[in-house]
């Protein structure tokens, strides 16, 4: 049994309650969620926070609803709330196939989508999905409420702009006609981290790409994105080539480093050919084609 | 409302039925180490080098020794004034219990905090200052014997490389002449790379020394209590009566927990100086990174033939990395274990191999995981060299196979390496296993899909198709030529059958999940005709079972399987006398049928092993030198090893664009001889090919250069999943083992043993390259798609 530093423990009854809580223990808190990425540091002592503050009572900020044109999720939204969200299904695809694919049942259950956001580990991969969806991020303090896009609020490895007395309440993800989603993970193992993952979005006009989302996971890839094969998208009709330029500027637009799940070359490899696959998947979708969301 | 159908009754003797011990273990009431719970009990930790070589330069406990809640700090001086800082390896190297000098592998243990509870004692491993000076690590095998490498054991006086043994099988001029005349040879290089059985269970060990009585009790996940129990008697000094190791219930073995580790001696050692039980539990990095790790072969294998396809010789030079100590549990006349049975199933004419085993700056150990005796790494070589020599010779491998294989009528059978193979119908094997799995159809959906145009968008999968066969040799051994430190590989069994009918029998061996509860109580069943849940198998527990050398090796059914027969049958002798007594007839006038003893010729006239037992324990008038009570015991030393074999054959599905790898279909045909509890072969023979998987696609212990072990946890070494498993599809052919009492030739390690090749020969023949090592990672699968493959035995570049 591997065991933490001595640590404490508060209990958070609200919001107000846990930002309250943070404000007062200092940088050395850290809000406690799923628990699946923290707890596993803190056996390894990788992770020695003073306090922690545990929200798992804030049920209140597990929704996912439709609001305002956004699809908005709660930060305490559990991995597999997610997953199963018909809402989110309709929606955006996307979220479902990452879900499938991220860890297992048991961490799933657990595990939250603010957490997993909010840990930003770079092979994380629902960074990519709302990377990939545009979403935004409501950060909320004891004085105040923020909205920060994706880019805004990853802004390096495990570094989000969530301030130490702040916390993530939701995600927005503004809803599009005419749109498609999917991801696609190479893992080495059921449960794995991806070794490279790749979700895309879609909306079409008449025809034409007139939006285009890309996020990578463990690609090393700059907030998640390559903003180059997005744009290279945009005005193009959803073909194989123009699919495959976008893979290749993806490959181009990522820097991956060599680990024990594989080479640098290989990974770039998979940001080529796991764009393709997305983008292709996406666009079906956005058609009306192919395997669809249940209406 | 549905009825309950009954449950079938249970077989009296061989056949399914539902484990025994399960009833426990399905509720959640089994007894581990770790459950074990004494009044006063201290808890350890093992400070451990987070470096791979260095020397210790200072070292620092007095905060730690401050610490309100701890009782004692050890170090290795600590141990030097007992004399323990060393201890003898099962190699005859030693082994530090704790660092002296210096450290020389990451995770080998520095020092010992006792504390009152465990979390004090990681704690305070935080306040141990250790200074070391580092070294340069020697993480790359093939360079170890380099003149410029560091020298790893320079406490061996005059050691000046680190070089630890040449050994050599076969015949290396017949060989040579063969590979001369040859007109086809093919070559390849190939890695075993280092895995780990991580075993569900990590080690620990409770040890409580009373001072009153003297007498020292070691609760211990071990494989092997009796062989622990005399090593301590022999390392310690203790006097071996008054040493007691008890294996509880142990969750999972595979070989890690054969040896003894130096957390046991400093549980030993902590309650001694406390005078408090200790318990020690390791976590899950400590196993991964400093307990007994498997194959690590560097193999060089040449493959001779005749144009037509026609196997003549094997010729194999081997690089063995034993890591920082010679620490494998190998019999001690075989340095590289059972490596020489690399010629496998296929009848040669001449056969060599050179082994050199080398220190490096990484575990020792090398005893584990199913197969070690290092069948396991001879399997995979000599069926990936066969692999080899088709895709040379354009030929098909299973057919190249068939033309190999050794005969039914060669047995039973020398091979060129010294081994007398007891029984074998190999073709028939093969030809069951390619008609379960369709092996023409296959091959001709192969070669539709080949020819299928490219289809639009994402690639079509590479299908293919692999095979291996496989032959064991297990159930050591015949304690002539077999020792471990000098005990000899026989093992005792005591059956005894209770005034009332009911049975008891005790085992040297110890299981770790193999379902000896249910197994052995089964065989004594088959003999004596007495039910199987009316019979107690108690083992585990060296003041209550007879001495023998533990379960390793898939040694229990071959070695004790045949103790309990033969003292089963030794009770079925003397029952036969005192029936004779009861029945007042001549014994030679009885006959057995399976619970009786029966007048020939009046099947009425007859006593039950039930009646027979109360008679042996009451007034009756007992026959001359016949003693009273019934029971019997044996100790079996096994006249040759028993050989198991198997066909396998795996199919695959590779994405081209990816290198992921899909398992879609396994077929194992096994003959381990008769079964005494399908149900349980069968379960064994899944897990078994479940860990080959992994092995074949993700398992793999590796290091960086500065000596950082890069599987240290579940994160990073990989286990496979029921995800990655396809359902298995099992055959089985029976070939009795001619030597062994019950023809059973042990089961346990078959699957791991025959499955690895079976799965990377599937993948090279999707992707349509010669050889690439393992593990088969998404990763790997793509570089050699272009002729890149990786090492993998170090980190990823």
């Amino acid at each position: 049994m591997q065991v933490p530093a001595p640590v404490e423990y508060e209990r958070a009854r609200s919001v107000e309650d846990a930002l309250a809580l943070l404000e007062r223990r200092g940088p050395e808190a850290r809000l406690l969620a799923g628990g699946h990425s923290l707890l596993p540091m803190m056996k390894l002592r990788l992770a020695r926070p003073q306090v922690l503050i545990d929200v798992n009572e804030l049920s209140d900020l597990a929704y996912i609803r439709v609001e305002g044109g956004d699809l908005r999720i709660g930060a305490m939204a559990r991995h597999r709330d997610l997953l199963e969200s018909p809402v989110a299904w309709e929606h955006f695809p996307i979220m479902r196939e990452a879900e499938t694919v991220i860890a297992d049942p048991l961490v799933r259950n657990r595990g939250t989508v603010g957490g997993s956001l909010c840990q930003a580990d770079p092979n994380e991969d629902l960074s990519a999905v709302f990377a990939a969806l545009k979403a935004q991020a409501v950060i909320r303090s004891t004085s105040e409420s923020r909205v920060v896009s994706m880019d805004q609020f990853h802004q390096g490895p495990y570094t989000t702009a969530v301030g130490p007395a702040e916390m993530l309440v939701e995600l927005r993800v503004p809803i599009r006609p005419g749109s498609g989603s999917a991801y696609e993970k190479v893992e080495r193992r059921v449960g794995d981290w991806p070794v490279g993952a790749a979700g895309a979005f879609l909306r079409l006009d008449a025809g034409r790409v007139a939006e285009a989302g890309i996020g990578l996971a463990a690609v090393g890839a700059e907030h998640f994105r390559v903003p180059a094969a997005e744009e290279s998208l945009v005005g193009e009709e959803p073909v194989e080539e123009a699919f495959t330029e976008a893979g290749r500027l993806a490959a181009e637009g990522c820097h991956p480093v060599t680990d024990q799940r594989g080479p640098a070359d290989y990974k770039r490899h998979l940001a080529y050919e796991l764009t393709r696959r997305a983008l292709r998947r996406a666009a079906a979708r956005a058609r009306g084609e192919g395997d669809q969301p249940c209406r | 409302m549905t009825t309950a159908e009954a449950p079938p009754a249970n077989p009296v003797g061989f056949g399914r039925m539902t484990r025994k011990e399960d009833a426990r273990f399905v509720r959640g009431k089994g007894t581990y180490v770790d459950d074990v719970v004494l009044p006063g009990m201290l808890h350890g930790a093992v400070l451990r080098s987070n470096l791979a070589h260095a020397r210790i330069v200072s070292m620092d406990t007095s905060a730690a020794e401050a610490h309100p809640k701890v009782k004692a700090v050890i170090t290795g001086k600590t141990l030097e004034g007992l004399k323990l800082a060393w201890m003898p390896s099962l190699s005859h190297d030693v082994v530090p219990v704790l660092a002296t000098d210096k450290v020389r592998y990451q995770g080998q243990e520095v020092a010992f905090v006792v504390a009152e509870d465990r979390y004090s004692a990681r704690d305070a491993l935080e306040l141990i200052e250790v200074d070391y000076e580092p070294l340069p690590p020697v993480m790359d095998a093939r360079e170890a014997l380099s003149p410029g490498s560091a020298v790893i054991r320079d406490d061996i006086e005059g050691k000046a490389d680190n070089h630890i043994f040449d050994w050599e099988a076969g015949d290396r001029s017949a060989t040579d002449q063969v590979f001369e005349r040859a007109e086809v040879v093919v070559t390849q290089d190939m890695l075993y790379p280092r895995v780990h059985p991580a075993p569900m269970e990590t080690c620990g060990a409770v040890a409580h020394m009373d001072k009153v009585s003297g007498k020292l009790t070691i609760w211990c996940t071990t494989q092997a209590p009796h062989a622990h129990r005399t090593l301590y008697a022999l390392v310690a000094g203790l006097p071996e009566h008054k040493i007691r190791v008890i294996s509880p219930d142990i969750g999972g073995g595979f070989g890690n927990k054969v040896g003894i580790y130096p957390g046991y001696v400093l549980a030993v050692v902590g309650s001694i100086l406390t005078g408090a039980p200790v318990k020690w539990t390791e976590d899950r990095s400590e196993n991964l990174m400093s307990t007994s790790f498997a194959r690590d072969y560097h193999m060089h294998g040449e493959i001779a033939s005749t144009r037509d396809g026609r196997i003549t010789g094997l010729r194999v030079k081997v690089l063995a990395d034993h890591g920082a100590f010679n620490n494998t549990a190998q019999p001690s006349k075989f340095p590289a274990g059972f490596f020489h049975v690399f010629t496998g199933s296929y009848d040669l004419e001449a056969a060599h191999c050179e082994v050199t085993g080398v220190y490096t700056n990484k575990a020792p150990g090398g005893v584990a995981y199913a197969c070690s005796f290092r069948v396991t790494e001879a399997v995979y070589l000599v069926e990936r060299m066969v692999d080899c020599l088709a895709d040379e010779l354009g030929m098909d491998p299973a057919e190249l196979r068939l033309k190999n294989l050794l005969r039914p009528e060669q047995f039973p059978y020398m091979s060129k390496t010294g081994w007398e193979y007891d029984s074998g119908d190999y073709p028939r094997a093969l030809r069951l296993a390619m008609d379960i799995a369709g092996y023409e159809q296959l091959r001709a959906e192969q070669e539709r899909r080949r020819r299928a145009p490219a289809p639009q968008g994402a690639p079509a999968p590479l299908m293919g198709i692999g095979v291996s066969f496989f032959t064991e040799t297990v159930g050591a051994g015949p304690r002539k030529h077999m020792d471990i430190l000098g005990l000899g590989m026989a093992d005792g069994a005591e059956v005894r059958v209770h005034p009332t009918g009911k049975a008891v029998v005790r085992l040297s061996v110890q299981t770790q999940g193999q379902g000896h509860e249910t197994t052995f109580a089964q065989i004594v069943a088959e003999q004596l005709g007495i039910p199987p849940e009316d019979i107690e198998v108690v083992h585990g527990d060296t003041d209550n079972t007879p001495f023998g050398l533990g379960t390793y090796g898939s040694r229990s059914t071959p070695v004790s399987g045949a103790a309990v027969a033969v003292a089963a049958r030794r009770v079925r002798d003397k029952a036969r006398l005192i029936a004779s007594a009861m029945l007042e007839v001549d014994p030679d006038d009885l006959e057995w049928e399976k619970g009786r003893w029966f007048v020939r010729g009046n099947p009425t006239s007859a006593r039950t092993i039930q009646e027979i037992a109360l008679a042996a324990h009451g007034p009756l008038e007992l026959p001359e030198g016949v003693e009273g009570h019934l029971d019997a015991q044996c100790v079996y030393d096994p006249p040759n090893l028993t050989y198991p074999y198997g066909a396998y054959i795996c199919v695959v599905d590779v994405d081209p664009g990816t290198g992921v790898v899909k398992v879609r279909r396994f077929v194992a045909v096994d003959d381990c001889g008769p079964r005494i509890n399908p149900m349980i072969v069968e379960g064994q023979v899944h897990g078994g090919l479940a860990d080959g998987l992994g092995m074949a696609l993700m398992q793999v212990i590796a290091f960086d250069t500065d000596g950082n072990c890069l599987g240290g946890s579940f994160m990073d070494y990989l286990l496979p999943t029921s995800m990655e498993c396809p359902s298995w599809e099992l055959g089985e052919t029976v070939t009795p083992s001619p030597h062994h009492p019950l023809g059973c030739k042990g089961v346990g390690e078959s699957a791991t043993v025959g499955s690895p090749a079976a799965v990377v020969n599937a993948v090279m023949d999707a992707i349509g390259v010669r050889h690439a090592d393992m593990p088969l990672t998404p990763a790997q699968v793509w570089r050699a798609m272009q002729g890149r493959p990786l090492r993998t035995d170090l980190a990823l570049a």
